[in-house]
């Protein structure tokens, strides 16, 4: 690695953050090469893990498009008021200086998996051995009807962290009083199951500071929701009154939007908002399908190794892959990276290959010191990532130990982003 | 090392039977065609000589409203019965065993992976654990039965480098604890101890019961050794 890295750490020292010298890097060491699409908890973690255990035998590229990338998880205490935003953001800044990684903040807009190249926006093609992508979610165009990209200043998503989140923030503080919220909830399977419905609860948390008269209306396509015994206990105990949710028995399916108007119909029935949170229904990142690895909506992939089942050498983490039972989160996506960074490392340098294991748990926040949490242990079968065990926050739980569940989510917090960028 | 490789190699060589899940719902659907003749399921489906089994992982034996089961079964339910991949198996096995006198007459599969594929076509139609997470489970759990003298294992620190991939999720890799407590640095015997002191629900916090309960003795002595090493 001397002289890649050695160049690397003069220009990251120089301040040139961004390395664009992929003719080098196909050239140079004659090592091995993995490119990592996506700085999520997916790829950043493959990437981190592959560089550190491979201690320089394999030449490891991140693209990705941000500089400073904005966690979605937490993102919800951050609209109630819980975390700054600052709190959320984290920089590659590590992962080249520490472990040797060439992080190329730009976009992959193309893979040739017969040429192994990746093709980036900026015009440079690299080269492969192995190709780990870990794009997270895009939406499903026409899902709601009435809403699409153009339609995301007036109705956010806030769906993928960021400027997104802080434009609801910014819209929910400035709701009338009085006024109505409304979300448009996504249809199985998506990104963060319980996030919607934290977000409700974080939602009201703000309103009953600042607009304690105002209504929250969730139209959701599902007869139930995860934690929904949780959260609807913890609506009743805090926020009383508050929130409506209409589920797939009273028509929560049947809905659609106008921007321009600000109104939803629900069942037919039109209702004036003032803000609207469209959580539309999602497929894998579109680089997964120029990849030629999706099946439908997501990336199906071998539950061993989390190698795409199109493609031996492209692997899928996170959101994107179609896995079996693990819930699409940021705690799962850095789970399967480490299988994944465990077998690509095997695969390229004969290092010992351990059996996959795989592990998830959800928090959520409810309302100050209230927090709730789900998780399960899972394992590779033929067909699938399936479940083991599992466990889930009761309801009459007392304060201390919601207290405590809260504080475990901060210590969570601290250690997933230290795995991903330390 | 030569005497912990060996038993690694054993635990590895077992791998098969650790990564027994459910079959092929595919496959399942055609095996269920042996059951119509009493129950439906899907969209449609209605009670009728027995019960319908939409939403069955999950739910408690005897209890789904409308259907009048055998007071075996309905007594099976008030103890406690809840139907997972486990229970549901070990009833496709052997009703009678499982429930003594349960009016369903059938008198079971005795192949595992008979029994695996039309679990899975009723998986199918209950809730995925990739929607709701707190979903019942979908795969036969390792028997985790020790032998004390394994206490005394020397672990594997390579492998325990592997495993600690789980547990850096949350436990901070530097040493640093905020809401959750350091574990690196500590004598290999406490850890051992206090791993199967969880394992076993002597200590008692969800996630590290999870954790632990599925790691076996070799594991949790590799883990040790590693997290020894971390200052």
């Amino acid at each position: 690695m001397t002289l890649n890295r050695r160049l690397f750490l003069s220009a990251a020292a120089a301040g040139a953050a961004t390395l664009t010298a992929p003719a080098l890097l196909a050239e140079g060491s004659g090592k091995p090469r993995v490119i990592v699409i996506g700085g999520g908890a997916g790829g950043a973690t493959a990437a981190r893990y592959i560089a550190k255990d491979s201690k320089g035998a394999v030449d490891v590229t991140l693209i990705e498009p941000s500089r400073a990338y904005y966690t979605c998880f937490f993102s919800n205490l951050y609209i109630g008021g819980f975390k700054e935003m600052d709190d959320l953001g984290h920089t590659y800044g590590m992962l080249s200086a520490k472990h040797g990684i060439n992080v190329v903040h730009d976009w992959a807009v193309d893979v040739d998996p017969d040429a192994k190249t990746v093709s980036l926006a900026g015009g440079a093609s690299l080269l492969y051995d192995k190709l780990v992508i870990s794009p997270g979610i895009d939406f499903i165009e026409g899902a709601v009807e009435g809403w699409s990209l153009a339609a995301q200043n007036a109705m956010p998503h806030a769906f993928k962290g960021g400027t997104q989140a802080a434009l609801l923030k910014a819209q929910i503080a400035a709701m009338p009083e009085g006024g109505t919220f409304a979300m448009i909830a996504p249809p199985n399977p998506y990104r963060c199951p319980p996030g919607p419905y934290e977000r409700v609860s974080m939602v009201a948390h703000m309103l009953k500071e600042i607009n304690p008269t105002a209504k929250i209306i969730i139209a959701d396509p599902k007869p139930k929701f995860s934690k929904m015994t949780l959260f609807q206990e913890g609506w009743l105990t805090h926020y009383s009154g508050m929130i409506d949710w209409i589920g797939e028995d009273f028509g929560g399916g049947n809905v659609s939007v106008d921007a321009n108007a600000m109104t939803i119909t629900i069942d037919g029935e039109t209702t004036n908002v003032d803000v609207c949170n469209v959580i539309p229904a999602m497929k894998a990142g579109r680089i997964a399908e120029m990849a030629g690895v999706t099946n439908g909506n997501w990336a199906p992939i071998n539950p061993a190794d989390m190698s795409a089942k199109a493609n031996p050498d492209i692997y899928v983490l996170g959101d994107a892959a179609d896995q079996g039972d693990m819930p699409k989160s940021g705690f799962a996506a850095n789970s399967q990276a480490k299988v994944c960074a465990n077998a690509v490392r095997g695969a390229l340098t004969g290092s010992k290959v351990f059996p996959a294991k795989f592990t998830n748990t959800c928090w959520s926040l409810i309302d100050t010191d209230d927090g709730v949490k789900v998780g399960a242990t899972y394992e590779a079968t033929d067909e699938k990532i399936a479940k083991i065990d599992g466990f889930i926050s009761e309801p009459g739980e007392s304060a201390d130990l919601r207290k405590a569940t809260y504080e475990e989510s901060e210590g969570w917090y601290a250690g997933i982003v230290a795995d991903m960028f330390s | 090392m030569p005497a912990s490789l060996a038993a690694l190699a054993v635990v590895l060589a077992a791998g098969p039977a650790l990564t027994d899940g459910l079959g092929y719902a595919s496959a399942g659907e055609a095996v269920f065609a042996n059951c119509t003749s009493c129950h439906q399921i899907g969209p449609d489906a209605r009670d009728r000589i027995g019960p319908h089994l939409n939403g069955v992982f999950g739910s408690k034996a005897g209890a789904h409203d409308g259907y009048s089961y055998s007071a075996s079964m309905a007594r099976a339910g008030a103890d406690g019965l809840i139907w997972t991949a486990k229970t549901l198996d070990a009833y496709l096995e052997n009703p009678r065993a499982l429930v003594f006198k349960t009016r369903m007459s059938f008198r079971g599969l005795s192949d595992p992976q008979e029994r695996a594929d039309p679990l899975a076509y009723l998986l199918s139609f209950s809730d995925d654990p990739s929607d709701i997470p707190e979903a019942e489970p979908t795969a036969r759990g390792a028997d985790q039965d020790i032998d004390p003298a394994t206490l005394a294992l020397v672990g594997d620190p390579e492998y325990g480098e592997y495993l600690s991939g789980e547990c850096v999720t949350c436990h901070q890799a530097d040493g640093s604890a905020q809401g959750i407590p350091s574990v690196t640095g500590w004598m290999v015997e406490d850890f051992v101890i206090a791993m199967h002191a969880y394992k076993s629900k002597l200590r008692p916090h969800p996630v590290m019961q999870m954790m632990a309960g599925r790691l076996n003795a070799e594991e949790i002595a590799a883990l040790a050794a590693y997290f020894k090493e971390l200052e």
